[in-house]
């Protein structure tokens, strides 16, 4: 009996010692403002960030997904302190209702395009009459957009196809991503024959070294207006962030992953 | 490899084994012992994290930390912070949905204990604190172990309530399991496929270790 009470002392004391290890790197958690950025802003963030760094000696953590979802969260308390929307219709109705330091500032608008990956029986056709034909063959047989619910970028791949008039042919074919970062991953994964993505996501290498992609003519689809504000609370770091991402190299890492800059015209 | 996501799995899964070693052992303890009416509510309860799905619970939880519910606004008078997309309340969120595997292998522990050796103890004038750690506990330790390392893993893997809760903050509630999730819509597959595979190591190694321990320790009680 005594044999067995030490191993629980023991035991217990292994575990007092772990976790006395554990707190003292709880304590050290980083405390770098947390900005929160829409799905296809993945890549072009990633790199914006890492030159805000090397320029400044400042860090930001970045979290990424759907415009829509981090919107709620932020209503529910979540400690964002600049979220960049891919749709600024969220961040106008954060504002009104108090979550932001003010209106924001748009960052840039973003395109949609056609992906096809490598081996895929679809033509790289951004009128989509490739597409329409391909539901009919029988060459389709998965598609994948974003949730067009809380998603902008599904929403604008929603009216594109409502504008060829296919939205109703397509959709037993559709797999839905929760962001678009994950409807590009569906599209490009092998298993469907492709899908509608932010032209910024079709532009990283890790996506060009999988599909081509092909321009979605502007005009199928709302704008895709995207803006940025700093939340209530931001600190000075990401004031500077925020003043950092309107200076021009964050502004030609926007423009080298196809956003059209507020003040520069659409080029198809 | 996501080293900070896996440091906060381990911070996360240790203080939720450790809370949870208490309170398990009371509820445990609690269950096999005491007669009441409505006994079967209480383990239904308990037992209701096995069964309902991690969206549905994690929802429930959201609705129930959130800003706009007493205990959220009561934890941000209190700490100045959210409840919600923390550290704290995924922790929190954490024990309540781990009570299962915390609470039923000990329950059944305590229930294997003979009768007759705690009445015995009674007899001989041990305090039920001295009968608590020096007969229960001992006898009961192989289900006790089992419980703690059931949680542990199951905080690790857990997605769905951790996501919805916890809102994958990096440092603060983004665990190994969403950090490989986030790895593949980052077309980071080396990086999600090394994680997968020190999860899916890490728990056949747990698994295998507590089962070696608690036959060892099953072979010398009995």
């Amino acid at each position: 009996m005594t044999a067995i009470g030490r191993m629980v002392r023991r035991g217990l004391g292994a575990i007092a010692a772990a976790l006395a290890v554990l707190l003292a790197g709880a304590a050290a958690a980083a405390d770098a403002p947390l900005v929160a950025a829409a799905a296809d802003l993945r890549f072009a963030l990633s790199e914006i960030a890492e030159r805000f760094r090397r320029d400044t000696g400042a860090a930001v953590r970045l979290v990424f997904g759907s415009s829509g979802n981090f919107a709620r969260q932020i209503r529910q308390g979540a400690p964002f302190a600049v979220f960049l929307s891919a749709d600024e219709a969220y961040v106008f109705d954060l504002a009104r209702d108090g979550f932001t330091e003010d209106e924001g500032t748009l960052y840039g608008i973003g395109r949609i395009v056609l992906t096809v990956p490598r081996g895929s029986p679809l033509a790289l056709d951004g009128t989509l009459d490739d597409l329409a034909r391909a539901i009919r063959d029988g060459r389709l047989r998965r598609f994948a957009i974003a949730d067009p619910e809380h998603a902008p970028y599904g929403k604008r791949a929603e009216e594109a196809l409502r504008s060829k008039g296919i939205w109703e042919a397509i959709r037993p074919f559709l797999v839905y991503g929760e962001n678009v970062a994950q409807a590009a991953q569906f599209a490009t994964s092998g298993n469907a024959q492709g899908g509608i993505v932010a032209y910024a996501l079709a532009l990283s290498p890790q996506l060009e070294s999988l599909a081509g992609h092909a321009l979605i003519p502007a005009a199928w689809h709302a704008p895709l207006r995207q803006r940025m504000v700093r939340l209530r609370g931001a600190g000075p770091v990401a004031d500077r962030f925020y003043g950092y991402l309107q200076e021009e190299p964050a502004r030609a890492i926007f423009r080298r992953y196809g956003f059209v800059l507020p003040g520069e015209p659409v080029t198809e | 490899m996501d080293w900070v996501a896996l440091r906060l799995s381990l911070e996360l899964a240790g203080l939720t084994v450790l809370l949870l070693l208490p309170i398990g052992v009371a509820l445990g303890r609690f269950l096999a012992y005491r007669a009441m009416r409505g006994k079967e509510i209480l383990e239904a309860l308990v037992a209701l994290p096995l069964v309902l799905p991690p969206t549905v619970f994690g929802y429930y939880l959201l609705v129930a930390f959130g800003a706009a519910s007493p205990l959220g606004r009561a934890w941000q008078a209190l700490f100045d912070r959210p409840l919600v997309f923390t550290f704290e309340g995924l922790l929190l969120a954490s024990v309540i949905f781990n009570l299962p595997f915390a609470v039923q292998p000990m329950q059944r522990a305590f229930e294997a204990i003979a009768p007759d050796l705690r009445a015995a103890a009674a007899c001989c004038g041990m305090s039920p604190w001295r009968v608590l750690l020096r007969i229960e506990l001992p006898l009961a330790w192989p289900g006790i172990l089992t419980a703690l390392v059931l949680a542990f893993a199951h905080t690790l893997g857990e997605f769905g309530i951790v996501l919805m809760v916890g809102g994958a903050i990096p440092g603060e509630t983004e665990t190994i399991a969403i950090a490989i999730y986030d790895r593949v819509q980052a077309f980071d597959d080396r990086a999600a496929a090394q994680m997968a595979m020190f999860l899916l190591v890490f728990s056949l190694a747990t698994i295998a270790v507590t089962f070696f321990a608690s036959r060892r320790v099953g072979r010398r009680l009995g």
